[in-house]
């Protein structure tokens, strides 16, 4: 192969990698497309072709067995359903109530491990754990400590005099309960998520705080210690580290935190099931209370078996994720791989 | 000096304070669910720390729950019935065989496209790639629907040859409630491919011209120095993978429906529902499929670690 390469040059190269280097360089390998075959049959049946046929069954009604077409109809049901509106502000307070906890905690936590400590390795293990075990074993556990009969949170409550509170199966707004134990009113607008909703998010805040804490462990690692040591000499106090070239230099770290936490959220399903269930809840339960985007599509699918109902609630969802993934991308360019 | 150093100490001091209360806060749960495990009811309702009396049994009462109130027996003569019998061991079986054949599957494809697209030259190459990662843009919820139809539509192999070929006339069975659907679909991973073609490029090419000068072919090159020196993101590929279908929650629900199908996962919401209030013997089981996981992860802690740290993706 190489003597044939080879007899085709006029001059002898003087050196015979790069020799090699020509001669593999521009020969187009077409045994190249067997080696990446696999992937693609499977990417493709599996992901690009459900695409399209999401899209299709979104216009169709009917159930799997016969489809029929229904023009927009599933997208017009949806909009129109005061469920997908509320499953919507469901999932913004999932949202505004997990990925804030989970960021600043983690900055904070990184940063503390990040200052040459000892057994730093120790505690990131620790603090990773509940990020490996599966979603539903833990879910078992903190419904326990949810109990309001024998469960730890309504013992805590109780060391600083506050009544037992009806947790996972508590529908009434977290606001509105602390509203009536002020005695001050509090409007319908403002209950906030319910009490059920705030106990799935303290879980969700538990399992997704290592994640965060190793993802800004390397942002900070990616920071060079010549910026730090030249602050030191200029004479900055710790805080002033941390607020002025610290925050400042990690924020592409923490955009990038940002933004897939949103996806995460906008995607939460697990913890929920896991929850309900747990507590002998409806999915979606107590009254609907923790019923989010992606609880609203499985049951349009799983219990009403409507799958073209529960496409058009899928492409409805993936416009919003999308739309934040084009964000991500337009804001970090190819700074992407920073995290 | 002196008063410096003191001030750097007290600094470490408090820095170790604050991670340990923050240490405790996320152990908590897993100590609770230890402890809850070997408690009696009375206990585990009660608020007292420590079990008043260490009942292993609740991890034989909690198998027996989770198998429909039978007990599981191990029969010396047919060591094997118990893989069928005990509903929990099948969980686990099925989880292994699935995550492992998923991780194979994984492996597989992602090596193969990974060293085309980082060594190999074909027209498209570029554009191939950039429709792969355009594909990750896709939530999974989007194609949840119709792969679930299409679950409905394939047929298992072995059920289409015997109707064909008219061994069986039990006719053609489709992928719903087989391992056919909680495999294949995930066999091939964009993100794998990525990470294998980053690491690909990154090996000398001085390598390569030495394989090749000794008349080595791609294949062999691959096989016998590419993948040994690629031990790194083998092992993080396929711990994510693996980490990946263990955690699978909402597509082993929609296309499993018998006992004997089920991953851990959908067994355990299962068991939620049939251990009903008897918190011990929740914990029992729950103790039960986290302890496997929770010895893998000390074990590998750091590729668990620097894996999901390098691909800023979760499970």
């Amino acid at each position: 192969m190489i003597a044939q390469d080879e007899s085709r040059r006029t001059a002898q190269p003087k050196d015979p990698h790069a020799a090699l280097a020509r001669a593999r360089g521009p020969r187009v390998q077409w045994f190249a497309y067997l080696y990446i075959l696999p992937a693609f049959l499977i990417i493709g049946i599996f992901h690009i072709l459900p695409v399209g046929y999401a899209l299709w069954l979104s216009l169709q009604s009917g159930t799997v067995r016969r489809f029929q077409f229904a023009g927009l109809d599933n997208y017009v049901r949806a909009l129109t359903a005061p469920e997908f509106w509320s499953a919507l502000q469901t999932t913004l307070f999932y949202t505004l109530g997990t990925v804030p906890f989970t960021m600043a905690l983690g900055l904070g936590i990184a940063y503390l491990l990040f200052q040459k400590i000892r057994g730093r390795s120790v505690y990131r293990t620790i603090y990773f754990m509940p990020y490996i075990i599966s979603t539903v074993a833990s879910a078992i556990v903190w419904a326990w400590v949810f109990d309001p009969r024998t469960g730890l949170a309504n013992y805590a409550l109780a060391l600083f005099g506050i009544p037992a509170q009806q947790w996972l199966i508590e529908p009434t707004g977290i606001f509105k309960l602390i509203g009536e134990s002020l005695q001050i009113g509090v409007p319908g607008w403002a209950e906030g998520p319910s009490l059920a909703l705030v106990g799935i998010m303290i879980f969700a805040v538990w399992q997704a705080l290592g994640f965060s804490v190793v993802i800004f462990l390397a942002g900070l690692g990616n920071i060079n210690v010549e910026v730090y040591e030249a602050a030191r000499i200029d004479g900055a106090t710790g805080w002033q580290v941390f607020r002025y070239i610290t925050i400042p230099l990690l924020a592409p770290t923490t955009f990038f935190i940002l933004v897939i936490s949103l996806i995460f959220s906008l995607q939460a399903f697990n913890h929920i099931f896991a929850m309900n269930r747990s507590a002998a809840q409806q999915l979606g339960g107590p009254l609907g209370t923790t019923r989010t985007l992606s609880i609203f599509m499985f049951q349009a699918l799983y219990e009403q078996n409507r799958a073209g109902y529960a496409s058009a609630i899928a492409v409805l969802l993936s416009l919003m994720i999308l739309g934040l993934t084009l964000l991500q991308f337009r804001v970090l360019g190819n700074r992407g791989e920073n995290a | 000096m002196n008063r410096d150093r003191f001030r750097k100490q007290f600094g470490n001091l408090l820095i170790h304070l604050t991670l340990i209360a923050g240490a405790v806060i996320v152990l908590f749960p897993f100590v609770w669910m230890l402890l809850g495990s070997v408690k009696s009811y009375n206990d585990a309702t009660t608020a007292g720390f420590w079990p008043r009396e260490w009942l292993w049994s609740n991890y034989r009462d909690a198998i027996t729950v989770m198998n429909g109130s039978t007990p599981c027996q191990f029969d010396a003569a047919n060591p094997f019935a118990i893989l069928e019998q005990c509903l929990l061991l099948r969980y686990f079986v099925n989880t292994i065989f699935v995550g492992i054949a998923v991780v194979l599957g994984v492996l597989a494809t992602s090596v193969l496209a990974g060293y085309a697209f980082a060594r190999l030259n074909f027209p498209g190459r570029n554009a191939l790639f950039a429709i792969l990662l355009m594909t990750l843009m896709i939530p999974f919820e989007l194609t949840l629907v119709p792969n679930f139809v299409f679950m409905t539509w394939f047929p298992t192999p072995e059920s289409w040859l015997a109707t064909t070929f008219g061994f069986s006339q039990e006719g053609i069975h489709n992928w719903i409630n087989t391992y056919y659907a909680l495999i294949v679909p995930f066999t091939a991973s964009v993100f794998s491919i990525f990470l294998f073609r980053q690491f690909f490029r990154g090996i000398p090419n001085e390598l390569f011209d030495a394989a090749l000068l000794d008349g080595a072919t791609h294949l062999q090159f691959l096989w016998s120095v590419v993948l040994p020196l690629s031990k790194p993101a083998l092992v993080t590929s396929a711990l994510l993978t693996f980490l990946g279908t263990w955690n699978a929650l909402m597509w082993p629900l929609l296309v499993t429906n018998s006992p004997q199908m089920r991953p851990i996962q959908v067994g355990l919401t299962q068991f939620i529902g049939e251990a009903g209030t008897q918190v011990q013997l929740l914990m029992a089981g729950a103790t039960l499929t986290v302890l496997p996981i929770m010895i893998l992860y000390l074990i590998l802690q750091r590729w668990f670690v620097e894996g999901i740290s390098s691909a800023g993706i979760r499970g």
